[in-house]
């Protein structure tokens, strides 16, 4: 591989968010592969605590695939091999001695389409504490569950029907009880990929206003197609490009002045 | 009507729609064609059938007579003679030994049974009348169920002339041409008709009259019947019997308990499905115990732990060939492996509840892992996002969304068990076995099996039986089916 070639290409200036938040998760030349396929290429990137971070880029240029790999969800994936390092707070996870499923509970997912398991809404968000043995009896585990749907700004709507099922709420309330399921087990990291993609401008308004309360209390790496969406909640962007990073840097720095003619042709509809 | 010309649009529109509903009504004419077959094996069975639930019985008194049974030894007490005697005593004129046989065979053996039950209960009533409703045998139920021959009856509208002719007798009535073959009952004798002529007809004495001279209108009666003496069981004289028992009022038509309280047997009438019923359900525990348990094991880990390689696709493969295996190869099998290797009792529930595990297995298997990769991935990866590991994804969300699809599969495969004969006449499950099995390594037969040991026998009296079983096991089956719908229900509205 040309792995050089990326490296003298993409030398890229410290982002000034790196200055005040701390990093969270250090990619250092990452590879994904899909069997055959060469989905992500050596691939650096620092993403800072306590902020929002988003990748955006055309479909297929691994967002997604370098997201999973963030929380080993490729792991789940036949075929799917991660190669380089990722460290999460100082930590290899790809380190053997790493507990996938600890590191899944550390590092929380919403997914593109709302996905909440068919039970109860209750439920829904008390079963991540209730596997990790987070509550210790049943007013803490009820507390938790009311703090997480406060938080993903639910509560007010369902706090009357917590025991009907997840499924019947509208797609904008599922996706929000999905990320009150995640924020419950009480993460540090929150992975979106898309999230707001299957809502409506209001129900993505909200989710847009809850990251930004989010992001004080975890480190969020959002997905996401919509480049005003990124602009609006992001700290920190990263433009993908055929499973290439083309350029990360400040939100403001890599809307306003890219430094890549391709990241500059994206971000101004030029292809993509 | 109006000259249209139709576009190329419309021309396309009309064919279409044609076509449709020409579709559309193969579609019923299908549909209707089914109803139409199984309409006619639902009444065929049904109409064969309905004999088999009602069984005849007449009023019967009993002296337990101290010199036939002692009290000490009531096992061994003469109850048939007892028996004999009681309806020996209803119908006087009965003396030779052979009839008094004959008219005892009009009941079944089970009243003797019963009687020495009774007295086995209670030794008081040694020397004490006992009073029961005893069936009649099968025979001379069919023949009063009309089965045996149909039997056209004359009430004596005219006054009958009867005069002594050496050993037979002159009969003849106004306006009444007697047949040949025809019985003559009057009030104290029978006799059968065996020449006719212009003024009258000669006939034999089946019981000898009392009197002879004229029988008053209504006093007398006639039965001819459709088939001669040589081709029904029920000779003339037994018919005579059974028709003045009629007359009497005594016989009376009622539920036939004995097809679901009874075992196998060979007399007809007291043959019945219980020892079946039973063995298929310890058979069907046995299977489902067994065959549940293991498929879906097996299911849940080639669709969720097992690694994707030639092996496991060898497997599969395997799997899906063995669905498709004719039942009897399983019934060789088991024969092998569970009565010649491991040695468990032949003809047992165990033993066959064991092979029908084997041949349902494949379609738990398939049916469990079609249900298992139904259940939407996005489910197991939001478990696994907030942190479950893989078992706990599979055990907490996968499962139990699958468990529908699993439950209709497995009861629809324990259906096809229960109705399954083949393997298990390998495995000795057609023997005949009167007792009612009461553990699963006891010699058992199967409601299946028993209907086709029914069918094979030469008695009429079980062609009514038989359809009988056939009725029963069909609504077992809608049982199970309807049971596989409610569970599908009651799962499905959880979510
Ligand atoms: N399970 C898989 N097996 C094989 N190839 C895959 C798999 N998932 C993704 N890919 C390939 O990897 C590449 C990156 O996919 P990925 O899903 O990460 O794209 P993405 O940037 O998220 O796109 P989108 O914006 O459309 O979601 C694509 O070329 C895709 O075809
Ligand atoms: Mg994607």
């Amino acid at each position: 591989m040309n792995d050089m070639t990326f490296k003298t290409v993409f030398t890229p200036p410290q982002p000034k968010i790196l200055a005040t938040n701390p990093a969270k998760i250090i990619a250092e030349g990452v590879d994904v592969y899909y069997g055959e396929k060469h989905a992500i290429k050596n691939l650096s990137l620092t993403i800072p605590d306590k902020a929002v971070s988003a990748f955006i880029g055309p479909s297929g240029c691994g967002k997604s695939t370098f997201l999973r790999s963030i929380n080993r969800m490729n792991d789940t994936i036949p075929g799917c091999r991660v190669t380089g390092v990722i460290n999460v707070d100082g930590q290899a996870i790809y380190d053997p001695s790493i507990d996938v499923v600890d590191l899944r509970a550390r590092i929380g997912m919403v997914f593109q389409k709302p996905n909440p398991f068919p039970k109860s809404i209750f439920e829904n968000v008390a079963y991540g504490p209730r596997i990790h043995g987070l509550a210790k009896d049943k007013t803490a585990l009820e507390q938790i569950v009311t703090e997480s749907l406060k938080r993903a700004s639910l509560w007010d709507e369902v706090k009357d029907r917590l025991h009907q099922p997840g499924t019947g709420l509208s797609g904008g309330q599922q996706q929000r009880l999905c990320i009150a399921r995640a924020i419950a087990v009480n993460p540090e990291v929150i992975l979106m990929d898309e999230p707001c993609s299957a809502l409506d401008p209001i129900a993505t308004a909200r989710i847009e206003e809850l990251i930004t309360e989010l992001k004080e209390k975890f480190c969020i790496v959002i997905v996401t197609h919509s480049m005003q969406q990124a602009a609006r909640v992001s700290d920190l962007t990263a433009f993908f490009h055929l499973g290439i990073l083309v350029e990360a840097g400040d939100t403001d720095e890599v809307f306003t002045s890219p430094q890549e003619k391709r990241t500059h042709d994206y971000i101004t509809g030029r292809f993509g | 009507m109006p000259d249209i010309v139709l576009t190329a649009q419309q021309q396309r529109t009309r064919k279409r729609n044609l076509t449709e509903k020409r579709f559309r009504r193969l579609c019923f004419a299908a549909i209707a064609v089914t109803a139409v077959f199984l309409a006619f094996l639902v009444m065929n069975l049904g109409i064969k059938a309905v004999p088999a639930f009602t069984s005849s019985a007449m009023p019967l008194t009993i002296n337990v007579e101290p010199d036939k049974v002692d009290s000490t030894a009531i096992a061994s007490g003469d109850f048939p003679g007892m028996v004999k005697d009681a309806i020996a005593k209803l119908m006087p004129k009965v003396e030779s030994r052979a009839d008094r046989k004959k008219l005892y065979q009009l009941l079944s053996g089970s009243v003797a049974d019963e009687v020495q039950h009774r007295v086995m209960a209670d030794p008081s009533l040694v020397g004490k009348d006992v009073t029961l409703q005893a069936t009649l045998s099968a025979d001379a139920d069919m023949f009063l169920k009309g089965q045996q021959t149909s039997t056209t009856k004359f009430a004596g509208t005219a006054p009958l002339s009867l005069a002594a002719d050496g050993e037979a007798f002159k009969i003849s009535a106004q306006g009444h041409g007697f047949k040949a073959g025809e019985i003559v009952l009057t009030p104290t004798g029978a006799l059968r008709v065996t020449e006719t002529s212009a003024e009258g007809a000669k006939a034999e004495a089946l019981v000898a009259p009392d009197e002879t001279g004229a029988v008053a209108a209504g006093q007398w009666q006639s039965l001819q019947f459709s088939d001669g003496e040589d081709s029904r069981r029920t000779s003339d004289l037994e018919a005579v019997w059974l028709q003045r028992f009629t007359d009497q009022g005594k016989i009376q038509s009622m539920f036939d308990k004995a097809l679901f309280t009874n075992g196998d047997s060979r007399a007809p009438e007291q043959a019945g499905l219980r020892g079946a019923f039973i063995g298929s359900l310890f058979t069907i525990l046995v299977t489902l115990l067994t065959a549940l348990p293991l498929g879906v094991a097996a299911a849940l880990y080639l669709e969720e732990f097992a690694p994707k390689n030639r092996f496991t696709d060898l497997i599969e493969v395997n799997i899906n060939n063995l669905a498709a295996v004719p039942s009897i190869i399983f019934g060789l099998l088991g024969l092998a492996m569970f009565l010649n290797f491991f040695g468990l009792p032949r003809s047992s529930s165990l033993v066959g509840g064991l092979v029908l595990a084997l041949l349902v297995l494949p379609t738990i298997i398939i049916a469990s892992r079609a249900a298992l990769r139904s259940v939407p991935p996005s489910i197991k990866e939001a478990a696994l996002g907030v942190g479950a590991s893989h078992q706990q994804a599979v055990f907490h969300h996968v499962m139990p969304l699958a468990v529908p699809g699993i439950l209709t599969g497995t009861i629809l495969g324990i259906a096809r068990a229960l109705g399954e004969t083949a393997p298990l006449l390998m495995i000795g499950m057609i023997a005949f076995i009167a007792d009612v099995p009461g553990r699963i390594t006891d010699a058992a037969t199967v409601l299946p099996v028993q209907v086709y040991l029914w069918s094979t026998l030469p008695e009429a009296a079980f062609r009514s039986r038989t359809s009988a079983a056939i009725i029963i096991l069909m609504i077992v089956l809608l049982c199970f089916n309807a049971l596989a719908i409610f569970l599908r229900n009651k799962f499905e509205r959880r979510w």
